[in-house]
């Protein structure tokens, strides 16, 4: 029975009464940040359990207090960040590919470099498309 | 046989409505009632193999877990706030047993139900406003000249165009100030809560506002229209609800009986 909550994506929208049909976001919002909180005595909360809510407060918060205040090390999490892991995945598939042709190519070494050069170039540049746009715009 | 737990969803005046069957809970158990003394306690087991500690902490790293569960969760707390007064618990509030639950409805009466009566009669509307910059044109006064060189005609140009686009932005800050203050009035309370991060909203758009309204269920029509009759050419505003009242139930309610209420 707990397997058709795990199976993902299929799960009944919640209608009932509502005008508009109410996106994750906005459930996510009010269930993990909002409502009665009830500490001691109970078996487990979510206060016991801070990586993810640490995690979905700086997407709740703006990107930009959360740089003010210095955080950006989401900005590094391949789970936050569907362009990254798929940075990363793509790195991976490339390094995999590398390795294969390592055995016959006396040049590997100056390739990986490069190899590793190119894909953290590509990352910053991901980073900062927003930033770019905005100034293409002016 | 496993070990099981006891999932708490939310906190409502006892009207003695029974939930409707289909109601299930995170897992597809059916919710129950646990009532004391006008209160009722919505509560649905769960396996502490998955909702226990341990399993939690690796189960809510998983984001589909996690969208399934808070969709359940929400699922129950609406169906409840439909028939009651209703205060929702935060996601995955597990005790040992069901007692616990009736000795916190015990100790803890008469703070839960100071929080229903604030909330009762009442539903829970989320406005939230986005900024809609447009493309600027050039304003008249400060086009380039056909005299100008191509250089000045540039820089007179992208000038135009920045403040443009600051004025844009004041003026949207401005819109969503003024649209908060004309909601708020027709609210029994009113909270701002923070802009959601474009990759939570989905939107590109900067969010100006993100408010929660308790509107009193004899003022909703008047309500929604207000919210139509705010929408304009620079801001798009999105309206979702009705809404169980989470973001007017937050309190902190510890152990111990002495612990008094954080105002929301």
């Amino acid at each position: 029975m707990a397997d058709v909550m795990r199976s993902g994506g299929s799960f009944p929208r919640s209608s009932g009464g509502r005008e508009s049909s109410a996106n994750l976001a906005d459930i996510l919002e009010r269930v993990l940040d909002r409502g009665v909180v009830i500490v001691g005595d109970i078996r487990v909360n979510l206060l016991d359990i801070e990586l993810l809510t640490i995690k979905l407060r700086l997407l709740i918060a703006s990107v930009d207090t959360a740089r003010e205040l210095g955080i950006d090390w989401w900005e590094h999490d391949p789970w936050l960040s569907s362009r990254d892991r798929d940075l990363i995945e793509e790195n991976r598939v490339l390094r995999d590919r590398l390795s294969a042709v390592e055995g016959d190519e006396e040049m590997e070494g100056t390739r990986r470099r490069s190899l590793d050069r190119g894909s953290s170039g590509d990352a910053r540049e991901l980073r900062s498309t927003g930033r770019f746009r905005e100034e293409r715009d002016g | 046989m496993a070990e099981t737990g006891t999932y708490l969803y939310a906190i409502a005046q006892d009207v003695g409505h029974p939930l409707p069957e289909e109601v299930a809970g995170v897992t597809g158990a059916p919710v129950r009632a646990i009532t004391h003394e006008g209160l009722a306690a919505y509560v649905s087991p769960v396996p502490l193999e998955e909702f226990g500690e341990e399993p939690l902490r690796r189960f809510l790293e998983d984001l589909d877990w996690v969208g399934g569960t808070a969709r359940a969760h929400d699922r129950v707390v609406e169906a409840v706030a439909k028939e009651a007064p209703t205060a929702p618990v935060r996601l995955v509030t597990v005790y040992s047993s069901e007692d616990q639950v009736r000795d916190l409805l015990r100790r803890r009466h008469d703070d839960l139900a100071e929080v229903l009566d604030h909330v009762t009669g009442c539903r829970e509307w989320g406005v939230k406003a986005y900024a809609k910059p447009s493309e600027e044109a050039p304003r008249a006064e400060e086009a380039p000249e056909e005299t100008d060189s191509p250089g000045t005609a540039y820089l007179k140009r992208r000038r135009a165009s920045l403040r443009g686009r600051e004025d844009a932005w004041r003026l949207a800050a401005r819109r969503a100030e003024d649209i908060h203050t004309t909601l708020a009035s027709i609210s029994v309370a009113c909270h701002r809560h923070r802009p959601q991060d474009p990759r939570l909203s989905g939107r590109e758009e900067t969010m100006l506002l993100n408010g929660a309204y308790l509107v009193a269920e004899d003022r909703r029509e008047e309500f929604v229209a207000a919210v139509d009759a705010l929408r304009g050419e620079e801001i798009e505003i999105q309206l979702t609800g009705p809404w169980a009242p989470y973001s007017f139930t937050s309190v902190d309610l510890g152990p111990t009986r002495a612990e008094t209420l954080d105002a929301p």
